[in-house]
């Protein structure tokens, strides 16, 4: 019995080895939580990653290959992945996809200089003073404050409510910039309501707090499974204000049970929209759906440009699967700004700072779809 | 006469203990040089040394509340996260007061010391409610202040502007530059921490431990875990001797905390939450409650084992909680007892006495 089994974990081994084996590609280390509670997020990143290398090894020339490693959203976990992945021999990371783990690879690329483009770590300090890592979504504070900016320049409304996760550093980077500069544009915040994940089912409390202090919007910059629950739970009191969310909303006309007129007349401010029209996001929606099941979100979009993104850089700094990760750094650093490319979540380019420039739209949702709110 | 020989073998099972961790640190520091062509360590389990002496730490600290002292802890992470915090604060400080100096070492063993008081603070002000209850009582409050710390952390805020230092609690806006940012946790920390630094400790925490649960304390703790009036009656004070055991394991994990909170460049409150003391618990039972060389061995294969088993993608956290249901089940079979009996007959004695025991 025993020898079976050590017969079985070598042939199983030895597979894995093999399939790994394949032929001379830039390989790209994805890391992302691929299980546990955010596993998610990181797999929309590992599959928009795959198709995106799959169509450009498709055309020839440039061969990627991605290797995808599970961190559980952890730091501790996100280090070893990078340590795994430097020993398969990566050339450079997409990584990686939420904002704490981000922060503690980020640190370790900058020392050893290995160039790290990450899809979704939106902390402002994931490329504070690290000239080798870029970012393709909007940093948490750009988030708040093209909110508050885009309230106060279409007059939507003069008193604010928010409702925000306290426990949660991509919330709460988004409601600090919100806050001050809605402050600095005189628009009045009339209640702030926290929860915390251990209390993100019942939220009678926030609501009834916004409803009392009058609040005709509310912004909240979460997630959109406790977003859903806010807005069935707001319904059911007759609270009807205009609600307001950022790209962590995305996601919410998917939400299994949500009945989605509920989330009539919501606004997000989000580079993405799986329902948008354009050829590119179509493309890119059916091959999704067909591969995996289900309509991709802001992660795999974001995932998908990065890989384009990296890709353009390498074409244009000559990078090639010999090229060492510290090489390829300097490299991808000078063609990364020289790069324009567009993709699902707009036509985007990079400063030296590493943060992505693209315009933010505002979507509006009516009958169930997202509509341009401009 | 049977004293002495008690004694000296107490003495040569700790030197086993020692000896056994002397020997593994030697071996890595071999194998990290990359004197030897075939004996090289891979980038993978070079950056997982110091977690390994982390958790090695943590699980002996615990051995000393579950095995020794016999209270059931779940909130072991709690304390790990007090160190961790307080020794990057201390770390900080020193450098934002001495911003010429380079001061590496003295900064990694302020942390370290700091981490360690404020976790035995910790200590001792939970203890004095929760050592008054006993068994699954203790388990569910220990459990609870874990979350409480948890919790807490989420909402601590500390920056230092200049050479002004500033705490706010709750989202307050702080000047300068933010050393703790609540949900966010500690970022921009230097990489104080290092393998050597993780084996002293590991060595530190040993000798502390074993010693105390060979002195007269020591003796008085267990005496209390295996039979409380009987203790109560020959005149031990039981709070005294429960709050040693309960204390001293919560420094050890404080210093634990410290040392971990100073390998990577960002700490959240996120990560010690109740699964990573379930996490510690299940190295304490894997190597044996109450075993100490059982709780290093079990700590660092099991910190090892999911990224041995990254080869097998998405079916890794499968494999490893099969793994980890085989070991419970053979380190529990008789028949593994008595082949392990046959190679060590020394553990084989000790198996008959725990039997025997249960008789």
């Amino acid at each position: 019995m025993k020898k079976v089994l050590v017969i079985a974990l070598a042939l199983a081994m030895m597979m894995t080895a093999c399939l790994a084996f394949a032929e001379e590609a830039v390989k790209v280390g994805v890391i992302g939580p691929l299980t546990g509670a955010n596993a998610q997020y990181g797999l929309a990143v590992q599959r928009g990653a795959q198709i995106a290398a799959e169509e450009i090894n498709a055309q020839g020339g440039l061969q990627l290959e991605i290797l995808a490693e599970d961190d559980q959203a952890d730091g501790e976990l996100a280090v070893n992945a990078y340590n795994k992945l430097l020993d398969d021999g990566v050339n450079v990371l997409l990584a990686t996809v939420t904002s704490g783990s981000c922060i503690a690879v980020s640190d370790i690329a900058y020392e050893e200089r290995v160039f790290m483009l990450t899809p979704s770590g939106s902390a402002d300090v994931i490329t504070e003073g690290k000239d080798n890592v870029y970012r393709v979504c909007f940093k948490d504070s750009a988030q708040g404050t093209a909110s508050a900016q885009y309230i106060a320049d279409h007059g939507l409304a003069t008193k604010i409510g928010i409702i925000y996760n306290n426990a949660l550093d991509y919330s709460m980077g988004i409601y600090q910039s919100f806050v001050a500069k809605a402050n600095e544009l005189g628009l009045e915040i009339v209640a702030e309501s926290a929860f915390s994940d251990d209390t993100n089912a019942d939220f009678s409390v926030q609501i009834s707090q916004m409803q009392e202090a009058g609040a005709e919007l509310v912004f909240l910059p979460i997630y959109y499974t406790p977003a859903s629950m806010i807005l069935q739970q707001a319904n059911a009191v007759d609270y009807a204000p205009i609600f307001f969310g950022v790209d962590g909303m995305d996601g919410i006309l998917g939400v299994e049970g949500f009945d989605t007129s509920l989330a009539e007349g919501v606004m997000l401010l989000t580079p993405f929209s799986a329902d948008a029209q354009d050829e590119l996001t179509k493309n890119f929606v059916t091959t999704y759906m067909d591969l995996y099941g289900e309509t991709p979100n802001q992660f795999a979009a974001d995932a998908y440009d990065g890989v384009y993104a990296l890709a353009a850089a390498m074409q244009a700094a000559g990078v090639t699967a010999e090229t060492s990760p510290e090489d390829a750094c300097e490299m991808m650093i000078a063609a990364m700004q020289t790069v324009e490319i567009t993709g699902l979540t707009g036509t985007m380019h990079w400063d030296a700072t590493g943060e992505v420039d693209k315009t933010p739209t505002a979507v509006v949702i009516q009958d169930g779809v997202y509509v341009g709110a401009n | 006469m049977k004293h002495m020989k008690k004694i000296n073998k107490t003495f040569a099972s700790n030197l086993i203990t020692y000896g056994m961790v002397v020997a593994a640190f030697l071996l890595c520091q071999l194998a990290q040089s990359g004197t030897l062509e075939w004996f090289k360590m891979s980038r993978s389990l070079r950056g997982q040394l110091v977690p390994i002496c982390v958790y090695i730490v943590m699980a002996v600290s615990l051995n000393l509340t579950v095995g020794i002292s016999g209270e059931l802890s779940l909130g072991h992470a709690g304390f790990m996260s007090v160190g961790a915090f307080s020794g990057i604060l201390a770390s900080q400080l020193i450098a934002a007061a001495f911003p010429e100096a380079s001061l590496e070492l003295p900064r990694l063993l302020a942390a370290l010391i700091t981490g360690g008081l404020v976790a035995g603070l910790a200590g001792v002000l939970i203890g004095i409610p929760v050592l008054r209850l006993r068994g699954d009582y203790l388990a569910i409050v220990t459990l609870a202040f874990g979350e409480i710390i948890r919790n807490l952390l989420n909402c601590v805020y500390f920056s230092i502007d200049g050479s002004s230092f500033h705490a706010g609690f709750l989202n307050p806006s702080l000047p300068g530059k933010l050393l703790i940012n609540g949900p966010m946790g500690a970022t921009g920390v230097e990489k104080l921490a290092s393998f050597e630094a993780g084996f002293v400790l590991v060595i530190f925490t040993l000798i502390v431990v074993l010693n105390l649960v060979n002195s007269r304390s020591g003796r008085a703790i267990m005496a209390i875990r295996d039979n409380r009036i009987a203790a109560e009656s020959v005149g031990i004070p039981v709070t005294k001797y429960r709050m040693m055991a309960f204390v001293t394991s919560a420094v050890l994990a404080g210093m634990a905390g410290a040392l971990y909170g100073l390998n990577y460049s960002t700490v959240q409150a996120a990560k010690f939450k109740f699964d990573t003391s379930i996490l510690i618990l299940v190295f304490v039972v894997l190597g044996g409650i109450g075993n100490i060389r059982g709780s290093i061995i079990a700590a660092a294969l099991l910190t090892v084992l999911p990224e041995v088993l990254r080869s097998f993608g998405e079916y890794r956290m499968l494999i490893y909680a099969i793994v980890l249901i085989l070991v419970m089940l053979a380190t529990n079979n008789p028949a593994f007892k008595a082949a392990l009996g046959r190679i060590l007959p020394h553990a084989r004695r000790e198996n008959s006495l725990k039997e025997a025991d249960k008789a």
